[in-house]
């Protein structure tokens, strides 16, 4: 009886390593995502990047990704886990994630870790970033050129530098076309509340706008937008499929290419920590195609998104801030550390903005 | 005066998820059953409607299933806390955890879909009266349902013996009991009761107010419509007010940010249900016979027959 078990166990030994020598053949990479997967927007985009990963890497790799982890210490788990399990590198995919993974980071030195959005790095933790603003620069534009009243509504979360930052971005894109626009901003504290959105878009609707955007995930203002036969841009992902007749273009992430390469550096054993930016030229943020416009606005707004990806920041001066005082000189661009702190509206926005 | 009329309209729609789910959950807690699980059937409600009205092209049959769903789920909750007397506070809190994650996985492959709308009532010439026309005989299907449930739920708690005998097992289950009263049965029936509400007002979500699936879309929807319960001391029309009012506070915040006018904390705002809650039980506990006439004496506590 001790032999049989004894040859059991052996077997059960032998099988188990068989399994981790051919896990080991292919490389393990894991995502960590603050919102479920099926949120149609930021965590639904991060992995759609995770989905083009193994599309290209194919054999080479295998990929696993946990949803829904809240933000803050309890995230260590998370990446604690995944370490363990054998991830060769892991994404963490949200601001909150920073010093948990951070931790983690410490502990695993032979791990890659790569944190987006935020600003702390390691010998074996990269940050990466998308310059979202470039893209609402461009609907700004469009914005200005196809609101009849000159009133655009804008329903934003909290106000955090990215957002803010957002809203400098489209007023200037605006004001490069109208100089006399004007937004209306509304708070619904929620990056996340479809209801509360459509609530938002109408309030706005009523309130005079006729054109709306959005910094929260949802496509709720948006159908509010196509229900009452106005316009509107999409956020995260392309949302034409919900507003065939509103959607101007929408703004979305596209991280797959970024994580491809990532991925691959590691296979190739070049990967180094950085800290990276990416933009309309990198093509981590994408317009969706133009619609719902003549064409002399998608030629001028076919041009603003070259003249981006060409290497022209929007916050290029001169641009005052909203009490009037100077921001940045003529021709004077503002640096990223700056955009990463922004806390003011810039001069022609009609609201406080919420300390 | 259009914009009165449209703010008026905007309320309804935001006030008509709370009123419909918080009027069930009034019917459950009145019979002396305490269930946490509204945001739960509720998100089950929303995913069994759109994934219906999807799959069959009819939004009327998505909002059949969103009640079934949400009754079906309750019935989950009925077996363990009624024939298995465990915890109903603990159950009803996993209700809520289980259909959360249970929606997702059923609706992953509705996210990114747009889905079908149930349509506005029209009746030629009554809907176009100026003003009137649009809030009395232009809203959504859903709208007039939750009106006519707060009338019927009323009339049914206050009206007839049955919801007599309802009360009655709600204030005090063991003497009902000895009375012959099949408590259990009763209970069973009003869980199922609020659970369809609270899928309708699931499926009202995501066929009327915001026509999409996405996960957890019903964003603590059902929490309000719990607190509403208490804010309205367990009656009716009570909370017929209450889902106006906070929905009026929450729409009315929303276009004073938006016409540029006094800006209110709207952090603050979105923590009024609560905080209005915890104000209506203060008051209430300070006056001895509010609590004794409207709080259901017997509301939590497990009912196992003796014999």
């Amino acid at each position: 009886m001790k032999k049989l078990l004894f040859a059991l166990m052996t077997t059960a030994a032998a099988v188990g390593f068989a399994a981790t020598a051919e896990a080991q053949e292919k490389l393990k990479a894991c995502w960590v995502y603050v919102g479920p997967i099926g949120d149609f927007g930021y965590s639904y985009q991060h992995d759609q990047g995770r989905l083009e990963v193994e599309k290209e890497l194919g054999d080479k790799v295998e990929t696993a990704y946990l949803e829904n982890v809240a933000e803050g210490p309890d995230a260590e788990r998370a990446f604690e886990r995944f370490a363990r399990e054998g991830c060769k590198i892991i994404f963490g995919t949200s601001f909150g994630f920073m010093d948990a993974e951070l931790k983690v980071a410490g502990k695993f030195p032979d791990v890659k870790f790569e944190h987006a959005t935020g600003f702390k790095t390691a010998e074996n933790m990269g940050i990466y970033n998308a310059r979202f603003y470039e893209g609402r620069y461009v609907m700004g534009q469009i914005a200005a050129k196809m609101s009849k009243k000159g009133v655009a509504g804008y329903i934003v979360s909290f106000p955090i530098p990215e957002v803010v930052m957002g809203i400098n971005a489209f007023m200037l894109g605006a004001q490069s076309v109208n100089p006399d626009f004007k937004l209306k901003i509304v708070w619904v504290n929620s990056w996340f509340d479809p209801g509360k959105e459509a609530d938002a878009a109408k309030a706005l609707f009523d309130q005079g706008a006729d054109i709306i955007t959005q910094h929260t995930d949802s496509t709720a203002a948006l159908q509010v937008a196509e229900e009452r036969g106005l316009l509107g841009f999409g956020q995260s992902s392309d949302m034409i499929k919900f507003a065939p007749k509103a959607q101007l273009t929408s703004n979305t992430d596209n991280w797959g290419p970024y994580y491809v390469e990532r991925v691959k550096a590691v296979l190739d054993g070049t990967w180094k920590s950085d800290d990276v930016w990416l933009g309309i030229k990198d093509k981590a943020v994408l317009l969706s195609p133009f619609t719902n416009m003549p064409d002399d606005v998608k030629a001028m707004a076919e041009a603003a998104e070259k003249k981006i990806a060409d290497g022209w920041n929007p916050f290029t001066g001169p641009i005052a801030k909203q009490d009037g005082s100077e921001f940045l000189k003529d021709g004077e661009v503002a640096d990223d550390k700056t955009l990463l702190g922004m806390n003011f509206y810039i001069k022609g926005i009609d609201d406080k903005l919420p300390q | 005066m259009d914009i009165t009329v449209n703010i008026l309209l905007t309320i309804a729609t935001a006030a008509t998820p709370l009123l419909i789910a918080a009027i069930g959950e009034l019917v459950v807690e009145r019979s002396g059953v305490l269930n946490l699980g509204v945001e739960g059937m509720m998100i089950m409600g929303a995913v069994a409607g759109f994934g219906v009205a999807f799959l069959t092209g009819s939004p009327w049959l998505g909002l059949l299933a969103s009640v079934v769903a949400g009754a079906m789920f309750s019935l989950l909750f009925a077996v363990m806390t009624l024939s298995l007397a465990t915890n109903q506070v603990a159950t009803g809190l996993s209700l809520t955890l289980l259909g959360l994650g249970l929606s997702g996985m059923l609706g992953t492959s509705f996210v990114g879909q747009p889905g079908g709308r149930l349509p506005y009532l029209y009746i030629p010439g009554l809907s176009d009266i100026p003003v009137v026309g649009k809030l009395l005989f232009g809203q959504d299907p859903v709208f007039y349902l939750s009106i006519a449930l707060v009338i019927a739920v009323s009339w049914f708690l206050f009206r007839t013996r049955t919801g007599l005998t309802l009360r009655s097992i709600g204030d005090n289950h063991a003497s009902a009991h000895a009375l012959g009263i099949p408590v259990i049965r009763y209970r069973y029936l009003a869980v199922m009761f609020g659970g369809a509400c609270a899928g309708l007002a699931g499926g009202h979500l995501s066929l009327v107010y915001t026509p999409q699936w996405v996960e957890n879309m019903a964003a603590g929807r059902g929490w309000i419509a719990l607190a509403l319960v208490v804010f309205a001391s367990w009656r009716p029309l009570r909370v017929l007010a209450g889902a106006y009012i906070f929905g009026a506070v929450w729409i009315g915040q929303l276009h004073l940010q938006a016409s540029g006018g006094i800006s209110v904390p709207t952090q603050l705002l979105s923590a009024l249900p609560y905080l209005a809650t915890v104000v209506v039980l203060v008051l209430i506990s300070r006056n001895k016979r509010l609590t004794l006439t409207n709080t259901p004496a017997a509301l939590g506590q497990s009912f196992v027959p003796d014999r």
